[in-house]
């Protein structure tokens, strides 16, 4: 089978090869742009959400309407963009407000108030609740912390 | 080949028999005659069919059934990048696989291939248009819009003509006495799962069918010797000619989805008239205005009844026309059959006809 392949090119003009290989070569690059051109759509409709979350975390400043009234020693859990945040008002009265997104694995960590600590269930980690300090287990980073504004009508998330 | 590459398909073929799937492959052939254009109706009815199968997972992927229908198709129509072009394609290639699987069923009845040993692949392809159609009829529903909603209405009133049974069936279908939101969660479970469950392996079936018995010629070419008669090799020949029918189609269906794209009409609502002009789709035109005419010359519920018993009539003897049409030669039967085949053909397109004449 190879060697009659191997006959017929000889067998041929070396003009003759050149314009098949040219036409083969445009065929592959018509064949690749039409696949592409299938491709493209299908690529852009899964990528949908994607694209929509993108525009979300560009998000650099949040309200939360009527949070001014949060009790001492309690939580506020809301979305900055797409991301859990939380909002704490300590029982001494600070604000502070935290990315909510542990820096090991990404699991949701929880604020608890009785020892003022943030703690993730996942695998342990323990940050500090004002600074987002990472104080024990595998965190590797500390918390995003953000800039908060109290007034009358709510309270002012925005990145710092 | 090199040794490796030739060890690794020694491998191969030990455990899988490529060996004998390429001696069968290379056996094969495919006649060619003045009627051969016809052969590629199946081929492109299969086509359309996989792209049926890709864009549906594609839509599958943001379609929510149930009461969140309407707002998902208008999501996917108008939020998701080019979710219009899939939708437009899904819904252009399901008319467009009616249509070939429709020229694929009158090619082989005209051409007789229906007739001995070919009966089982008649029936199987009868019973998977069948399913076609409730393909067909189940998605029109799901994106829940003013239309889909009165054709789905209007559609399950038929069964509510037979007697007894009829009430229950279409109550079974509906999920309940009105077209709701129940309604699109069970036709979604039809057309996603049950259907293509039954369609699938029957799918098989043909097409093995096709494998076992080659494909038939009209009886003018098989009253020829077999040295005037032509054949070509199925692999590469006629497999190229037919990969090149798919890439007609698939051209066709781009050029038709993108220009044409499919419309969304407002969301349905129960409060609101049916809107003027309204009609079914092209491939229920014909029994539907059929059923309208005789319910002209016989009114009420005799005249639906009479028409759901004629229809049925004519559909079983078009399904059973492998064991009344049997001669090999061409005798009075067999024209008969081909009388009756034309009776059908010219029903369809008048009945067709009229029904889009009168709407408008």
């Amino acid at each position: 089978m190879s060697e009659e392949t191997n006959l017929g090119i000889l067998a041929e003009e070396p003009g003759e090869q050149n314009t098949r290989r040219a036409f083969l070569a445009a065929a592959a690059a018509a064949g690749l742009c039409y696949t592409a051109a299938l491709a493209y759509p299908i690529y852009r409709y899964l990528a949908s959400p994607e694209e929509m979350a993108l525009s979300a975390t560009a998000v650099t400043e949040v309200t939360l309407k009527e949070a001014q009234k949060l009790p001492l020693a309690s939580v506020l859990m809301f979305k900055f963009g797409t991301a859990p945040a939380m909002l704490i008002h300590h029982e001494d009265g600070r604000w502070v407000a935290l990315s909510a997104v542990c820096s090991h694995l990404g699991c949701t960590v929880q604020y608890e108030p009785q020892a003022d600590r943030i703690h993730c269930a996942c695998h342990g980690g323990v940050y500090n609740a004002y600074t987002g300090a990472n104080v024990s287990g595998p965190p590797p980073k500390p918390l995003t912390l953000f800039k908060v504004a109290v007034n009358d009508a709510g309270v002012e998330v925005s990145r710092s | 080949m090199t040794a490796k590459t030739a060890s690794i398909y020694d491998w191969i073929d030990e455990r899988l028999g490529l060996t004998e799937l390429a001696a069968f492959a290379r056996h094969k052939t495919v006649p060619v005659h003045s009627q051969s254009f016809w052969y590629y109706w199946g081929g492109i009815s299969l086509f359309l069919f996989l792209v049926q199968c890709f864009t549906g997972v594609l839509l599958l992927v943001y379609y929510r059934p149930g009461a969140e229908a309407y707002e998902s198709v208008r999501q996917i129509t108008f939020v998701m990048h080019f979710g219009w072009l899939i939708r437009s394609a899904h819904a252009w290639s399901a008319n467009l696989m009616i249509l070939a699987i429709l020229v694929h069923m009158f090619s082989v009845y005209f051409m007789k291939a229906y007739r001995k040993p070919r009966e089982f692949g008649w029936l199987s392809g009868m019973a998977l248009l069948g399913i076609a159609s409730v393909f067909g009829f189940s998605g029109y529903l799901l994106p829940m819009d003013e239309l889909s909603y009165f054709a789905t209405k209007v559609g399950l009133q038929i069964p509510m003509a037979i007697p007894f049974v009829g009430p229950v069936i279409a109550n079974m279908l509906r999920g309940g006495p009105e077209v709701s939101e129940f309604t699109v969660q069970r036709f979604f479970a039809l057309h996603v799962v049950v259907l293509p469950a039954l369609f699938l392996p029957l799918l098989g079936f043909h097409l093995w069918l096709v494998q076992r018995h080659g494909n038939a010629s009209p009886p003018s070419e098989e009253a020829k010797p077999a040295s005037e008669r032509k054949n070509i090799p199925f692999l590469p020949n006629f497999l190229r000619k037919d990969l090149a029918m798919w890439l007609i189609s698939l051209n066709i269906l781009a050029l038709l989805a993108s220009v044409f794209p499919w419309a969304l009409g407002k969301q349905a609502d129960s409060l609101v008239p049916a809107p003027a002009g309204i009609h079914p789709e092209w491939y229920f035109m014909s029994p539907f205005e059929m059923l309208k005419l005789l319910g002209a010359v016989l009114p009420g519920e005799s005249g639906e009844i009479a028409g759901i018993l004629l229809f049925t009539l004519g559909i079983v003897l078009w399904i059973l026309i492998p064991f009344y049409d049997t001669n090999k030669e061409s005798g009075q039967r067999a024209r008969a059959a081909h009388y009756f085949g034309l009776l059908a053909v010219f029903a369809l397109l008048a009945t067709t006809a009229i029904g889009y004449w009168t709407i408008r």
